[in-house]
């Protein structure tokens, strides 16, 4: 549905460049919802704005719904009509919200039905149908400035959907929202998402966010997309870091004579009870130390630190056993040894 | 005396009035264009923005008794005469128009980026960010803009009288001043002031009341009084 190619933009002020995204290819499929998080100035914001062409790339192709809007851009910095028709049909909310504080919220949702040229009575109509949607057509005649920060960002989406866009951008929804509402608002993206088939592409800085509602992610850094996938493929990649800030384990072996393992569900093999399979198995003890673990889909996905008694070597018996479940197993500290092995 | 009061009021008010009416329409448009060609600005063009910026800055500095007379060819050619009323309207206007447009200029550069940017993404173009967002989300600042204007034209229009032109000033400086009859000066200042602050307070309210409608959220400006408040501390 979105797909970007070698996204590249720079920009020059006074002789200095700074490069925001560096060669950025970002696949995102028809009804998901996908998320871009990244430390702020790692270039999500460059990112989101390039895939309508708020900001024009340097270099590289975005393609929204089968259009290739790069091409439509034209030469100028002023966007041409056929720029502005496909803008048109993607919406965007923002962090701040943006509402124009001289109009109503009905009015606000009207307006980019008044952009697209849409007679009074139509515009109307479906202004109050999406305010319904949201959850806000008892404030159709109250103004933004007495809206709490949920019920804005609310008349946002509304406002966003009124061109019935394919595609929703969204920049940093609830950056500036408490943890309850950021949850009501998420909720509210996933089940438009889900009703109206709507692509989601979200950019933010919050886990939470990803964890709660993204079917895929990539990890941003320095203008460049470190790692990227669905929620289970990063999670079956080893070492990502993705997966290991979505789930979060921590925990320290308790003695020198103990083996710590991180054990990685996601696919079939979750679905088994393997800890106490493997405790049966083999008689032996096993102690959790930590765990984040999540159901989506009806598979359980996640990861668990474990120790188990005994050395590394004394566990090659029991370790094999989990793998062979299908389980991702590391073992904490092997990798450190094996340097030092390597180095002498 | 009367009919001269009235006479040099109904003159001033139809100089002021006037050139108000020309100064925002001509303000208007340039302080837009000074935002939108600036830097960064929707229509960015350095050049446009410094030939208009320049123009701006040397009418501005100009004062008034001077630009009246430097104009004397301009209004003849407009009016076809340089005494009376209609030809102090011309320097007047034009004396006004860089003014409103400055502040203009700094009412639309208080509207924020973020707004712009959401039209942008609706495919709105550049004369509907201007239209739906730049003109409505501002109207309060221009408003005031415009009662600043009409003050500062009063003003200006007591030297119109160097033109004939009548108005409450030039019934101060020729009957009060140059005749001392301190009475009749003391009444026009009386009557300036007095129609100085119903205009002022037209202008404040109108501006009040569309802030309140619309308004901006309330915490912002109370942020700012808060801020100001513990750096009064701390200095303390």
């Amino acid at each position: 549905m979105i797909t970007t190619t070698g996204l590249t933009k720079v920009y020059r002020t006074r002789g200095r460049e700074v490069t925001a995204l560096d060669g950025v290819d970002l696949h995102v499929r028809e009804g998901e919802v996908y998320g871009v998080i990244g430390q702020s100035g790692a270039g999500k914001s460059s990112l989101i704005r390039c895939v309508n062409l708020l900001e024009r790339p340097t270099a590289g192709t975005v393609t929204v719904a089968g259009q290739d809007l790069t091409a439509l851009a034209g030469r100028g910095p002023r966007a041409g009509r056929e720029l502005r028709q496909a803008r048109s049909r993607i919406g965007m909310v923002f962090q701040h919200f943006n509402l124009l504080s001289s109009r109503t919220v009905q009015d606000n949702v009207e307006l980019p039905l008044e952009i697209l040229g849409n007679s009074g009575r139509e515009r109307s109509r479906k202004a109050l149908e999406l305010l319904d949607l949201v959850g806000l057509a008892d404030k159709a005649k109250a103004y933004p400035a007495q809206l709490s920060g949920g019920q804005k960002q609310r008349v946002g989406i509304a406002r966003a959907l009124a061109g019935d866009p394919k595609v929703l951008l969204s920049d940093e929804a609830t950056s500036a929202l408490d943890p309850e509402t950021t949850r009501s608002i998420l909720q509210l993206l996933r089940d438009l998402n889900r009703q109206l088939g709507l692509t989601v592409l979200l950019i933010t800085h919050e886990m939470d966010v990803v964890k709660t509602i993204c079917d895929s992610a990539a990890l941003m850094e320095k203008g460049r997309i470190v790692e990227s996938g669905t929620v289970s493929e990063l999670l079956g990649t080893p070492g990502s870091e993705l997966a290991a800030a979505l789930f979060p384990v921590g925990g320290e072996a308790s003695g020198d004579d103990r083996t710590v393992l991180d054990v990685t569900f996601h696919g079939e093999a979750a679905t088994q009870p393997v800890i106490s399979q493997l405790s049966r198995t083999y008689n032996i003890d096993i102690s959790i130390l930590g765990a984040a673990i999540d159901t989506v889909g009806g598979l359980q996905i996640g990861r668990m630190r474990i120790e188990l008694p005994g050395r590394y070597e004394d566990n090659v018996v029991p370790i094999g056993f989990l793998r062979e479940q299908g389980l991702q197993i590391d073992v904490l500290g092997r990798e450190a040894l094996l340097v030092k092995d390597g180095a002498q | 005396m009367q009919p001269l009061l009235s006479q040099a009021c109904w003159d001033t008010l139809y100089m002021v009035g006037w050139s108000t009416l020309i100064a925002v329409v001509g303000g208007l448009p340039l302080g837009i264009l000074l935002v939108l060609t600036d830097r960064g600005g929707l229509l960015q063009n350095v050049l446009a923005n410094k030939v208009i910026g320049q123009i701006v800055n040397i009418a501005r500095s100009m004062p008034f008794i001077i630009l009246m007379v430097a104009l004397m060819t301009f209004t003849r050619w407009i009016t076809g005469t340089t005494i009376g009323r209609e030809a102090a309207i011309v320097p007047l206007a034009i004396g006004a128009i860089p003014f409103f447009a400055r502040l203009v200029e700094t009412a639309v550069r208080e509207v924020d980026g973020g707004l712009v940017e959401a039209v942008q993404a609706m495919g709105g173009n550049t004369w509907t960010v201007v239209r739906k967002v730049l003109v409505p989300e501002s109207l309060p600042s221009l408003i005031a803009s415009t009662t600043t204007t009409i003050v500062a034209l009063i003003g200006y229009s007591a030297m119109a009288g160097t033109v004939g032109a009548g108005g409450l000033g030039d019934i101060a400086i020729r009957y009060g001043y140059q005749r001392f009859e301190t009475e009749l000066m003391w009444i026009t200042v009386a009557i300036l002031a007095v129609v100085i602050s119903l205009i002022q307070f037209a202008g404040d309210y109108a501006a009040r009341s569309l802030h309140r409608r619309g308004g901006r959220s309330g915490p912002a400006p109370k942020l700012r009084l808060l801020k100001a408040s513990t750096a009064t501390s701390k200095t303390v």
